[in-house]
């Protein structure tokens, strides 16, 4: 019976070679199908608000205490889901009031003129030129859009924090704690943070694909302007064409795109 | 002539055998019969107007979460923000906003399956899952 166990192997085999071989025609099958289909693209939005580099300027004449700024506060708290926690160690800031001394320690002065002394300066991400968040970040998260603003892909965050350690004014924060049951008022369109990611103003990035103004220049009623650094008509432009202006600790090379009329 | 075989202890092994098979079987036939059904996605009203999502449905079925990896990446590191489907359909690329629009039953929609394939996708940690509901 030598000869039936060898007929039986050679089926055997032919079989398995048959079976193992439906899988890759279905492959091919569905990969023509795939290659029918009209393909899908992903464009940008229609009417957003465009730029070389995106820069900010305020107007710090037009305020006269700490109650001035907290309209802008507000309104990039609100539309962005920034919570409030009790715990200054935990707190998530994007944009808020600084001492002049705090906010521009190179600048300052043992006699300062009293209004300078205790205006609390608005600040916020200064989208540097060349910043050092962008260098430091490990993954990639931190990362410099074309049209200048220093933006965050916190899917990509590991919370290292290199980049705070980096930031030579303290804008960025960490969530320590899962952000959400302290968020006062959500707002639905745009997401919140998780537990263990770093985050920082992203100059209403969200708001100028809808070609709209970042939220603190509308609800600044004119103190703060924003617009193209690189265009020689941009109201930004023309501002610091007229009037004198600091950024923040300029000797660090890191080229700010906030600039302030003192 | 052939040495007789003999197993020591017949009675012992071959009890201990049968337990042994029987408590390695024991999920099995504990289990026989009650596999769950794969549970079938709700639609919701709206959704069912549409009649079709942004693909054809067996598309969205085996490419839905390819395709919100790519939307992710194009809106968060490219700035595109609009997919143009194959059928010339324009698209605002949200998670939260565009998906949930229509699919505003995320328990019935999307964690059915999810729970029944054992996969834990982490877009709720931040994306917002109701963004129809007030609080």
């Amino acid at each position: 019976m030598e000869n039936s166990r060898r007929t039986f192997l050679k089926i055997a085999g032919i079989s398995a070679l048959g079976l193992s071989a439906k899988p890759v025609f279905n492959a091919f099958a569905v990969s023509e199908e795939h290659g029918e289909k009209k393909e899908a693209k992903l464009i940008p939005k229609q009417g957003a608000l465009t730029a070389k580099r995106w820069a900010m300027v305020i107007d710090t004449t037009k305020f006269k205490s700490a109650k001035d700024l907290e309209p802008m506060i507000e309104a990039c708290n609100k539309i962005h889901n920034i919570p409030v926690f009790e715990n200054k160690r935990h707190e998530i800031k994007w944009i808020w009031g600084e001492e002049f001394k705090h906010a521009f320690p190179d600048l300052e002065n043992e006699h300062m003129n009293d209004r300078i002394k205790s205006l609390p300066f608005l600040v916020l991400c200064n989208q540097c030129q060349d910043a050092p968040c962008v260098r430091a970040c490990p993954t990639k998260a931190t990362f410099k859009q074309e049209d200048g603003v220093v933006a965050m892909d916190f899917h990509r965050c590991i919370g290292c924090r290199f980049c705070m350690a980096a930031c030579p004014y303290g804008s960025r924060s960490f969530n320590f704690r899962d952000p959400r049951p302290f968020i006062k008022e959500t707002n639905k369109k745009f997401p919140t943070r998780m537990k263990g990611v770093v985050e920082k103003c992203n100059f209403c990035s969200e708001l100028l694909a809808e070609g709209k103004k970042p939220a603190c220049v509308e609800a600044s009623g004119g103190a703060l302007v924003f617009g193209d650094l690189d265009d020689p008509e941009s109201e930004v432009r023309k501002l610091l064409k007229s009037n004198y202006t600091i950024r923040r600790k300029t000797a660090l090379g890191t080229g700010p795109a906030i600039y302030y009329i003192v | 002539m052939p040495e007789e075989k003999k197993i020591y202890d017949k009675g012992k092994v071959v009890a201990g055998l049968l337990i042994f098979a029987v408590i390695f079987m024991f999920p099995f036939w504990y289990n026989l019969g009650k596999a769950a059904p794969a549970p079938e996605p709700v639609l919701t009203d709206k959704a069912k107007a549409a009649k079709e999502c942004i693909e054809p449905k067996s598309f969205m079925k085996t490419e839905h979460m390819q395709i919100l990896d790519d939307w992710r990446s194009s809106v968060v590191r490219d700035e595109n923000r609009v997919y143009v489907s194959s059928k010339d359909k324009e698209f605002d690329m949200s998670l939260s906003n565009t998906c949930l629009d229509c699919h505003s039953n995320k328990a019935d929609f999307c964690d059915k399956c999810h729970n029944y394939a054992s996969v834990n996708p982490y877009c709720w940690d931040c994306h917002i899952d109701k963004p129809k509901e007030n609080k």
